[in-house]
């Protein structure tokens, strides 16, 4: 039985590593074989790019070797897929290669597209890579005045990020005792200022605590860098001195070029996360077109049901489980206090009042992020 | 040629079904039609407001067995 993994993030990583234990005796007999395609040879803890941005961790930190993260079992090539030939049970590397399989795992995530909107790369500071989360604080730190504008593309990974970062302004202008120099107006694509209806009634008497303007139904349409003006698809628009922006993603080019999702999104059983039209196919994390988050919990969760089922396909013929849903979120609400969202198909979440002791796990987790992708948490 | 999209946004609270909607409409040619299933009792009202505001074309809402059908052309 040949394994192919094809994506080295938080899911495909969990899917290894969960399946290398699972079937650590017939991977040592020779039955099983997992191998790992990915496009990098280092693993980023994405979700400390906010951090970066902020100040409050270095982009070292936020890195592992991807090697140091399998299982030994695991064969990993630094060789990303060029080509799908699905009806063949095979891939095209960009390095040449060609890896056959009989149970392929997608897991190849998403990437941040602000090109789409018309000047919001010139104008607009985002904290999804690197260098665009190192940029943010150094424009942050030189902030002196003015209004900043909190800006969300759609669709984006991290729903909660868009309150997170707002909270984290506030709290950074605060720190510097010159927030009350500095206008936050938050920008959100419907009707409320979160999409999750309890999220929203909690944030918004926060919002106006800390005196953060909001406007909701506002949908980026347009960015001019020199004017300093965001434009909407309602038909209003915002002035700024700074502007961070939520970047809108889509799905890797590979799975668009291969026509394989519209978007880049392949279509998902929602339950047992196969790919529709393909029994030997699994797809995990952003890479699907799941009505769930594109976050590493929900990437971690489906993981697991995939790994659980793929295992018993090889032991039992038969897959065992299926993912309900399952979404948990750490909200950090600022410098020192945060809650947290867990929800499926079925249960929304109940928030939970903020505090000190949630802020400090989800500080934790940073580091016991490293434990978890390897499968052991 | 126009397309008509079903989006199963049933039993989702994140991103949810408007924002869904979204996505899907950015991905859209004008003079598609997308079809939301929703059982969020909120989109009944939430859709038609977006739609108006943006500008798109409500073209039918009812609820079915629980189940929200509403069919949205997409206008520009």
């Amino acid at each position: 039985m040949r394994i192919l993994i094809v994506g080295g993030g938080t899911g495909g990583t969990i899917v290894a590593n969960n399946l290398a234990r699972r079937l650590a005796g017939e991977i040592r007999h020779g039955g099983v074989r997992i191998t790992m395609l990915s496009a990098s040879d280092r693993h980023m803890y994405q979700p400390g790019l906010l951090y970066v941005a902020f100040g409050q961790m270095m982009p070292d930190e936020l890195y592992r070797k991807q090697q140091s993260l399998l299982e030994s079992s695991i064969e990993l090539h630094i060789d990303p897929v060029e080509e799908f030939l699905l009806d063949q049970k095979r891939v095209k590397t960009a390095g040449g290669h060609t890896h056959e399989y009989d149970i392929l795992v997608i897991a190849t995530g998403s990437r941040i597209v602000p090109e789409e909107i018309p000047g919001l790369a010139e104008g607009g500071e985002t904290f999804y890579s690197e260098a665009g989360a190192v940029k943010m604080f150094k424009a942050l730190r030189a902030f002196q005045e003015g209004t900043v504008a909190v800006v969300v593309g759609v669709p984006h990974k991290c729903p909660i990020a868009p309150i997170e970062v707002t909270f984290a302004l506030h709290d950074y202008f605060t720190s510097r005792g010159i927030r009350d120099k500095v206008e936050i107006k938050y920008h959100y694509p419907i009707g409320r200022i979160h999409t999750i209806e309890n999220v929203a009634k909690w944030a918004l008497p926060e919002f106006e605590r800390m005196g953060i303007r909001y406007e909701t139904l506002f949908n980026l349409k347009e960015v001019d860098a020199k004017k300093q003006i965001v434009y909407s698809e309602e038909g209003t628009e915002t002035g700024y001195d700074l502007l961070v922006a939520i970047p809108p993603h889509r799905g890797m080019e590979v799975i668009e070029r291969q026509s394989l999702g519209t978007g880049g999104w392949i279509p998902t059983d929602r339950r047992q996360l196969k790919m529709e039209g393909h029994d030997d196919v699994y797809v995990v994390g952003d890479t699907t077109n799941l009505p769930v988050s594109k976050t590493g919990s929900a990437a971690h969760f489906e993981a697991e049901v995939i790994a659980q089922n793929i295992a018993s396909e090889v032991k039992i013929g038969a897959p065992v489980c299926e993912y309900d849903g399952k979404v948990y979120c750490f909200i950090e609400t600022g410098y020192d206090s945060a809650t947290y969202a867990m929800f499926n198909y079925e249960n929304p979440p109940e928030l939970k009042a903020p505090n000190k002791a949630m802020h400090w796990f989800k500080t934790s987790y940073n580091k016991m992020y490293w434990t978890s992708v390897r499968g052991l948490l | 040629m126009s397309q008509e999209t079903t989006i199963d946004a049933r039993n989702t609270f994140c991103p949810g079904p408007l924002m869904e909607l979204i996505t899907y409409m950015k991905q859209a040619n004008v003079g598609d039609t997308l079809e939301l299933l929703s059982t969020d009792a909120g989109t009944a009202s939430d859709v038609p407001e977006w739609a108006r505001k943006v500008g798109h074309e409500m073209l039918s809402s009812e609820n079915r067995d629980g189940v929200w059908h509403l069919r949205i052309r997409k206008a520009k």
